[in-house]
């Protein structure tokens, strides 16, 4: 944490809660993230991590407490230049069946009317960025392998230069694989664009590989929030240490 | 892509808006009702008036008497032709009235004229075989008082009136049982010598074929129903010389011309237009020629036009509505319910109720079918167009909004185009119930491939109602290839399986 820490705070989180009927699907907690930092959520399966992701992106207004961006209450900013400011990848990439890949890549930036030149500019320097073949560019979703669609999922959130990159298990369903390349590339990536990351995953070990600030939910509820070593060497409770544990083979035998 | 939507919906438009419109303002209107001698009687007087000058067209086999008075109030017609019994008896039957004069007044408070009698009355009448009527010295309804030697087969109808055969029975003293039997039956019950006397219509094609005699109606029981032309006031204004033709007929059409012509028509299966002809060529000494028949391709090809006007406006209308009410379910679930509620109970108001409720809004003709089809299309774009929309995937909803796409980019860029096959396969049902439906269209004198169906039904001729049907199944098959086309045509290919 320790190299950010001089940052400025981009989101800070007090008493976020977010509530489903009678079903507490989040929170309340409170969470700070600089710029510039890369933080990994991680947690079990229903433990929240894709609603924080949606609060974040103000695609839902929390049941409980503020979530404010540059010391500002979300709920005082106007959500278009909002959204335009973060770049969302959700779960399974979500790239619209019906246009190509540059067409999904350059939807908003049409739409706010860019130049031909420099969307076309732009497009062939993300697809050097996430290594797409620029021949991919004029193929639809439904003709493109699963990393192939990850990365242009990953082009359409970098279009707009945002500040922030939200993104929610980005290599959920890949093979080893591709998955190991794709986990190289987005490091690379995010050394290159120094932006700021928040990224879901379930795998600690990917957690740990692209992020220094490991977030780790329970049911809601943040259990520990540190480094990858703190997790392991100092785990907050033993629901933490049985996390770990549950991964020690692949992390003995992998990164570790 | 959506650019290809908007060409789809200009071309429909278009063709819609370019086919002819079918009536000539200065043309005088006859209409007639909804079976042979009317349309007959329509037929003489077009031709009359053609034949003094007069532009004129004639709306065949309108409808009912309801139907065709009513268009009649309305000014929407200018003439056709009824009968006095039906004046007094049905149209007018609050009033009692009695004598011509009463009629006259009464037809005058709703600003309509009443030419003389034609000459032909056609009422219940008794009828024999013309050769055993001679033989037994029967002319008259009072010669038959105590003839037992006669056998009477009735119709049902006529046996049950309370001012039929137990009446009839009381005025002249007959003493004779009747057996009750069909209509149909009775002519051949004449013929075969099982019968002696029946009931008739006194115009009916059959007196002529069978060659029967009408026994004279010597008390006056039945009541007269004379024919007369019911034409509107303002026409002897406007149109002095038609009001003439129309006058002209009177007094020469008699029982044995109307029966002869409906034979030739009902038995014989000749056009209307070429009986109507043959009998002003041999009344007034002049040739008068029935302009013919168009011609099978002709006529197929203009009813064809009409027929895709009524589809193709009514079509167009509907989506206009549709697919905005079917965004509005989509984007607000608290009015969805109703909206598809209401045009859920539209479809279920069977689809001829709905043409006739249009008549008292929107008078007769194109305008009030193309209103009842619209609405008949309604639901399957509406419905569709909801379900394409809300089943969007939620991660792709998740997606556009995350973008920051503003609502209306949103619809017009992902929603729409991903509802689009849905909407599409709604649009086809909907066109290929229309082209169904249109046919009943004809039933309120909108013309398209109904017209001869109707009037096949109504003279028994298979090869009139084959004449709508093939074509209207035709187009029904056309419309869906067409459709098939533009749904491949418009479905962005990312979409295609
Ligand atoms: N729209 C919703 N309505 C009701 N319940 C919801 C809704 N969205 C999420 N939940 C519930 O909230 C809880 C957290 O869901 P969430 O999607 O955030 O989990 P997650 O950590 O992302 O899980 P996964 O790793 O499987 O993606 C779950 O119990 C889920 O069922
Ligand atoms: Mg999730």
């Amino acid at each position: 944490m320790s190299a950010t820490t001089h940052m400025p705070l981009l989101f800070s989180l007090h008493g976020v809660g977010q509530i489903y009927g009678a079903h507490r699907a989040l929170g309340p907690l409170d969470l700070e993230i600089r710029a510039g930092e890369q933080l990994a959520l991680i947690g079990p399966s229903g433990c929240g991590k894709s609603t924080l992701i949606r609060l974040l992106a103000g695609l839902v207004t929390p049941s409980e407490g503020t979530i404010r961006f540059h010391g500002k209450a979300l709920s005082d900013l106007d959500m278009g230049p909002y959204r335009q400011n973060l770049g969302y990848v959700i779960q399974n990439g979500g790239l619209f069946p019906h246009l190509t890949a540059a067409r999904n890549v350059t939807l908003m930036a049409r739409q706010l009317g860019w130049s031909k030149a420099r969307i076309q500019d732009r497009l062939v320097e993300l697809a050097r960025l996430v290594h797409l073949g620029e021949d991919r560019l004029a193929q639809y979703p439904a003709d493109l392998s699963g990393g192939q669609r990850q990365r242009v999922s990953l082009m359409r959130a970098l279009m707009l230069e945002p500040e922030v990159l939200l993104l929610d298990e980005p290599l959920g369903a890949l093979d080893p694989m591709i998955r190991y390349q794709l986990q190289t590339d987005l490091r690379d990536i995010f050394q290159t664009l120094g932006l700021t990351v928040i990224l879901v995953t379930h795998d600690l070990a990917e957690a740990a590989f692209l992020s220094k600030r490991i977030v780790l939910l329970r049911e809601g509820q943040l259990v520990q929030d540190g480094g990858f070593k703190d997790l392991v060497d100092h785990p907050a409770d033993p629901f933490v240490s049985a996390f770990v544990k549950a991964q020690r083979g692949v992390l003995a035998g992998g990164a570790l | 892509m959506m650019a290809r939507l908007m060409i789809a919906c200009a071309w429909l438009f278009l063709t819609a808006a370019a086919a002819p419109p079918k009536t000539d303002d200065r043309a005088v209107v006859i209409a007639s009702k909804a079976f042979t001698e009317s349309v007959i009687v329509s037929e003489l007087a077009r031709l009359s008036l053609r034949e003094a000058g007069q532009q004129v067209v004639h709306r065949q086999a309108l409808g009912g008497t309801r139907i065709v008075f009513g268009a009649l109030k309305r000014g929407e017609i200018d003439a056709y032709p009824d009968y006095t019994g039906t004046l007094r008896f049905e149209i007018y039957a609050a009033a009692k009235a009695t004598d011509p004069a009463a009629l006259e007044r009464l037809l005058a408070q709703n600003g309509i004229a009443m030419t003389n009698p034609l000459g032909f009355n056609n009422s219940y009448g008794l009828a024999m075989q013309a050769d055993v009527a001679k033989a037994k010295n029967i002319t008259r309804i009072s010669d038959l008082v105590g003839r037992m030697d006669l056998r009477f087969g009735l119709s049902n109808e006529f046996l049950d009136r309370g001012d039929g055969w137990p009446a009839l029975k009381a005025a002249y003293g007959l003493a004779q049982k009747a057996d009750g039997l069909q209509h149909d039956l009775s002519y051949r019950g004449l013929a075969d010598g099982r019968l002696e006397v029946i009931d008739v219509y006194t115009t009916d094609a059959e007196i002529a074929f069978y060659d029967l005699k009408v026994l004279e109606d010597d008390r006056g029981f039945f009541p007269a129903y004379e024919a007369v032309f019911l034409y509107r006031a303002d026409l002897a204004q406007s149109h002095p010389q038609a009001v003439e033709a129309l006058q002209s007929l009177a007094g020469r059409i008699l029982a044995q011309h109307m029966r002869q012509m409906n034979k030739r028509v009902k038995i014989d299966r000749q056009p209307e237009t070429a009986v109507a002809a043959d009998f002003l060529s041999k009344e007034t000494g002049q040739t008068v020629v029935g302009e013919g028949n168009a011609g099978l391709l002709g006529r197929i090809w203009q009813r064809s036009v009409e027929h895709m006007r009524l589809v193709a406006l009514s079509l167009t209308m509907a989506l206009v509505l549709a697919v905005p009410l079917a965004i509005v379910a989509f984007r607000k679930p608290h009015l969805g319910g109703a909206i598809l509620g209401f045009v859920g109970i539209l479809q279920t108001v069977p689809a001829l109720a709905l043409f006739v409720f249009m008549i008292p809004l929107l008078g007769i003709g194109a305008a009030p079918t193309i209103a009842a089809l619209f609405l008949y299309s309604l639901l399957p774009i509406v419905r569709n167009g909801h379900a394409g929309l809300a089943g969007i995937p939620a991660d792709l909803q998740e997606s556009a909004q995350a973008l920051g796409l503003p609502p209306m980019a949103r619809l017009w860029r992902i929603e729409l185009p991903l509802a689009l096959p849905t909407l599409l396969a709604g649009i086809k049902t909907a066109a290929v119930i229309n082209v169904g439906a249109a046919t009943l269209g004809a039933l309120i004198g909108a013309g398209g491939y109904g017209q001869p169906i109707l009037t096949g039904i109504r003279l028994d001729d298979m090869g009139l109602i084959l004449e709508g049907a093939v074509p209207a199944a035709l187009l029904a098959l056309l419309v869906t290839g067409l459709f098939d086309l533009v749904e491949r045509w418009l479905t962005p290919r990312g979409l295609r399986l």
